[in-house]
């Protein structure tokens, strides 16, 4: 039988993810707009970056103290959640691209759900320290601990939201090109919100 | 065959690992404190940044700008929160 002759492998003809791009067939993600917003709150969170990299500098012992109270292993719980609602936020972005819209919502749901318990270990957290009778008064470690990590939180937020009207999107019985490209917005969004933690976690749990 | 979305959860893998090993690294079990580990947990950060970037993101596939310039961040913001522990 020749090449030509051959019949489609009918796998192929099902398999719900999108098949890699070829090399001549770049094209980025989700509206133009949103990644201005994502590399320049990107560089915003640079400098609060910046800011722990001083204040660590200035004084190693006090800085080093302030990270004795965090509960490190949240932290890590935390990082983990993100990552694994950022796989599933990628998978439902190949599911929705091939039209497979049923399990694309399943799969931005279980994003979803990582998103609220990642909210639910920071509470948790944020009340243990409480407790602890620390707040972002007792010194200049934990004022910036406390506001970086809200500023995240309320990313966090904003992605619990987007997340919410992309699960919205996905009961439709297809979507448009449009549709498809806010859908990418939504998901490129949430991986913001995954690698800006990434830094955040590293930089306030283990740095020093 | 592989499958089209293995690269997705070996990329996981990698993030999940490097995030326990740079933990257990960093609690006293090896890097101690100092310039280099310093350098190795931004290090670490930041590859774990960039494989998020080019595969969750897709931007290995996205247009050079902007693939070009979430690279540099990768590579500028690290260095320059090293210069910025020399310098202070």
């Amino acid at each position: 039988m020749s090449a030509v002759e051959r019949p489609v492998e009918p796998a192929a003809a099902v398999r719900p993810a999108e098949p890699e791009p070829a090399a001549d067939a770049r094209r980025t993600p989700g509206e133009g707009g949103i990644w201005v917003f994502i590399l320049a709150d990107m560089t915003v969170f640079a400098l609060m970056f910046g800011a722990l990299v001083l204040l660590q500098a200035d004084d190693p012992a006090r800085y080093e103290l302030g990270q004795d109270h965090l509960h490190v292993g949240v932290g890590v719980a935390n990082t983990i959640v993100l990552l694994g609602s950022s796989l599933a936020v990628a998978l439902a972005v190949r599911h929705a691209r091939a039209g497979a819209l049923v399990p694309a919502r399943r799969l931005f749901s279980v994003a979803f759900g990582c998103a609220l318990l990642f909210w639910a270990l920071k509470l948790y957290e944020y009340t243990s320290l409480g407790g602890d009778g620390v707040s972002a008064r007792e010194n200049e470690f934990f004022l910036y601990y406390f506001s970086f990590t809200g500023v995240h939180l309320l990313h966090v937020t904003l992605g619990l939201a987007g997340l919410a009207g992309v699960v919205r999107l996905t009961r439709r019985p297809a979507l448009s090109d449009h549709e498809r490209s806010l859908v990418e917005t939504g998901a490129s969004y949430w991986h913001m919100v995954d690698l800006l933690w990434i830094v955040l976690f590293a930089l306030l749990y283990l740095y020093g | 065959m592989r499958r089209p979305n293995s690269a997705l959860y070996a990329v996981l893998a990698v993030l999940v690992v490097a995030t326990i090993a740079s933990w257990w690294l960093g609690d006293d079990h090896g890097l101690g404190t100092g310039d280099v580990a310093i350098v190795a947990v931004l290090a670490v950060t930041f590859a774990k940044v960039w494989l998020v970037g080019m595969h969750f993101m897709e931007l290995r596939h996205a247009r050079p700008v902007v693939k070009g310039l979430f690279n540099a961040y990768v590579v500028a913001v690290p260095t320059a929160l090293f210069a910025l522990h020399l310098a202070a």
